[in-house]
């Protein structure tokens, strides 16, 4: 049998006796990346601080690495686990690289002086995460980013098999975003080291995570492959949205069209559409688009956002229903926008509608 | 650094004894010291009075500036110290109510007895303040009880010794104030063990205490036992301010001024070095302190709670600015 990193079972965690998520089973394997995701208060953070023992549980059983959570003594548990925490915290007078040795911790002996084996752990660690050279400076005086880096350092100086992190891109900008996930995917391919998170931004959980947890007040919790959980309806009811949508395909998030009769025609191919659609939706301009292939970029966001799309099956000459829908639109909507549409023997009839908006004086070019 | 503290702390101590209302030359402390001059009143006034005085004022202003560093590592904050949370008052209300009982009975309560009740009242004080800790969030506040409980306790002892028999108030008087004067080698025997142990237990912790530094759950996270680590730190920092307490009374700011310079001086915030430079620089400002309280004004002593008071105030108050400055 597969020994998994952290198995959970039946699990009840919550406050004060009160559960806030309950029945929660899921298995992570060595090496994988598990992202949290779900609204502010759905006990993601519960979850999390629950499975590194910060938390009493209340119902069922954890097992680390094929042990009971319960059973692992203090130090152990402290040598397998690691958590990066959003606790801000601000220790004073303390640098950098004396909160990365703290990681030491469950290492070092009774009065916590470093060996030279956690000297260079300690090296290593801060390389890792790109500090080495504010290892000096204070904690206090350092960016968000390279605080939550050095936070990361700490957790790497405990040389944990499994990373605890609770939402560690707060604060940061997007740059420092993507470095932080990369170097976490790096120890998870490199090292095998298990990483369990939670993430605010879903379209960047979408995409490094091997597997998602949905996790939701009073819902039963949903484990799987982003493949699985990452639907538009999925991440609707999820977040409850109800102004826009999330759109998978992409990993983004779109804000809602206008509805209402289409006051414009777009005309485009290949993605030169979208800038235009979205600018249409930021005024609140109701438009139609068309003439679009099934399998154009511009026609997966012109149904999120048109309120009507004249498509066309992929790599078919257009048809006559399709150009009589195109031209009535033409007809009917005060002005036409070709925010430059690719002509070729498929679809030569989109000239056709060229030519009408012009001889109507409703064209224009994007 | 530490060098210089040593320097700094034998510099004073021989200022202790040498200056006063009668100058000793330095020449004569030494041989005195090594008991080779026959100068019955020089050494009678080293050995029997400031020698002993000196010894206390740096063991209790060592185990001072410590208690107050441990209180400061307790609540994260660096405001935090046995004088300011009341701890100090508590304890000196509780021997105030043992020295009129015991002296109503018996000649003279042992210093092992006021430490203990010092000690009982120290911790009753904080026990207040932990009841209180756990409903009100917010570090401020948490100061503004403690002072609160300070008054409350200074005004019940002042209404118990206003109300003391004459020859208790004699006894009182002097003691509720904050006094290193007075010491025999008996107190200094017992003020050591209790303050070299608790020093000693201090350092052991000094591992969970940098882990406890970066906030509970990141110490939890690498296995300290939290629970044990907050009482134990607590009887800790309790034992040490109620023995100062019980010998001398209540004396102002050093367990919160000190440790704050000494972390500024070193520029660190580790236990293992912050415990015994605090220790060191507790017993330099205590015995700089008494040196002034005593010789300033001569030939009469000011109590050196005022003293303490006049050179640790501005300290904090520095300390507030920049934090403030800092965010």
């Amino acid at each position: 049998m597969e020994r998994y990193s952290v198995s959970v079972r039946d699990l009840a965690v919550g406050y004060d006796g009160k559960p806030v998520l309950r029945n929660v089973s899921f298995d992570i394997g060595q090496g994988e990346i598990v992202t949290l995701i779900g609204p502010n208060g759905g006990g993601k953070s519960t979850l999390l601080r629950s499975i590194v023992r910060q938390l009493e549980t209340l119902a069922g059983t954890v097992e680390i690495n094929g042990r009971l959570l319960n059973s692992i003594s203090a130090r152990d548990l402290a040598r397998q686990t690691a958590v990066v925490l959003t606790d801000r915290i601000r220790p004073e007078m303390t640098t950098c690289r004396e909160i990365a040795a703290m990681g030491r911790y469950p290492y070092t002996g009774p009065i916590g002086i470093l060996s030279k084996e956690d000297e260079m752990q300690v090296d290593a660690a801060l390389k890792a995460v790109e500090m080495s050279d504010y290892a000096q400076r204070d904690f206090n005086a350092v960016s968000d980013g390279q605080r939550q880096r050095v936070l990361i350092a700490r957790a790497i100086c405990q040389q944990p098999k499994i990373i605890v992190l609770d939402e560690p891109t707060s604060f940061l900008d997007i740059r420092h975003k993507l470095e932080l996930l990369s170097l976490l995917r790096r120890m998870a391919r490199e090292q095998g080291i298990t990483i369990l998170m939670s993430l605010h931004e879903i379209d960047l959980a979408q995409k490094i995570s091997d597997k998602i947890l949905c996790v939701e007040n009073g819902r039963p919790v949903r484990f799987g492959t982003p493949e699985e959980l990452f639907t538009e309806d999925g991440i609707r009811s999820l977040y409850e949205l109800e102004n826009g949508c999330y759109d998978p395909l992409f990993g983004a998030v779109e804000l809602p069209g206008a509805q209402g009769r289409p006051q414009v025609f777009v005309l485009s191919s290949g993605g030169t559409g979208i800038p235009v659609y979205r600018k249409l939706a930021g005024n609140g301009i109701p438009f139609a688009a068309g003439i679009l292939y099934t399998n154009d970029l511009d026609c997966h966001l012109a149904h999120r956002l048109a309120c009507e799309v004249v498509t066309e099956e992929a790599f078919c000459p257009i048809s006559d229903p399709a150009c009589a829908r195109a031209m009535a639109l033409i007809r009917e909507v005060p002005r036409v926008i070709d925010a430059g549409v690719k002509i070729g023997p498929c679809n030569s009839r989109i000239r056709d509608l060229i030519l009408e908006a012009k001889t109507l004086g409703k064209y224009g070019e994007a | 650094m530490f060098a210089m503290l040593s320097f700094a702390l034998l510099v004073s101590a021989v200022l202790n004894i040498a200056l006063g209302s009668v100058q000793i030359p330095l020449r004569d402390i030494a041989e005195v010291l090594l008991r080779r001059n026959d100068n019955r009143m020089y050494e009678d006034i080293i050995w029997q009075i400031r020698l002993p005085r000196l010894v206390m004022a740096a063991v209790l202003g060592g185990g001072l500036a410590v208690s107050g560093f441990l209180l400061q590592t307790f609540f994260g904050n660096p405001i935090a110290g046995p004088f300011v949370l009341g701890i100090s008052s508590g304890a000196r209300l509780a021997v105030a109510l043992t020295m009129i009982v015991f002296l109503d009975r018996m000649q003279a309560a042992s210093s092992w007895v006021l430490v203990f009740s010092a000690m009982i009242g120290s911790l009753a004080c904080m026990g207040f303040i932990l009841l209180l800790a756990n409903r009100l969030k917010h570090m401020s506040t948490l100061l503004v009880a403690g002072i609160m409980i300070g008054y409350i306790c200074s005004a019940v002892t002042d209404f118990i010794v206003t109300f003391a028999s004459e020859s208790d108030i004699v006894n009182l008087r002097g003691w509720s104030l904050g006094s290193f004067s007075g010491m025999n080698w008996e107190n200094i025997r017992a003020a050591s063990a209790i303050i070299g142990t608790g020093f000693a237990l201090s350092l052991l912790m000094s591992k969970p205490m940098g882990a406890y530094q970066l906030g509970e759950a990141y110490a939890r996270s690498v296995g300290v036992n939290i629970r044990w680590f907050r009482i134990a730190l607590i009887l800790l920092s309790g034992a040490l301010s109620a023995c100062v307490a019980a010998f001398a009374g209540p004396i102002s700011f050093v367990g919160i001024a000190v440790p704050y310079l000494i972390r500024r001086l070193f520029n660190t915030s580790r236990p293992l070095i912050v415990i015994p430079a605090a220790f060191l620089g507790g017993a330099v400002f205590c015995m700089g302190c008494d040196l002034i309280a005593r010789t300033a004004f001569v030939p009469t002593e000011l109590n050196v709670s005022t003293v303490t008071s006049v050179f640790g105030a501005p300290v904090v108050i520095v300390m507030m600015l920049r934090r403030r400055k800092a965010g």
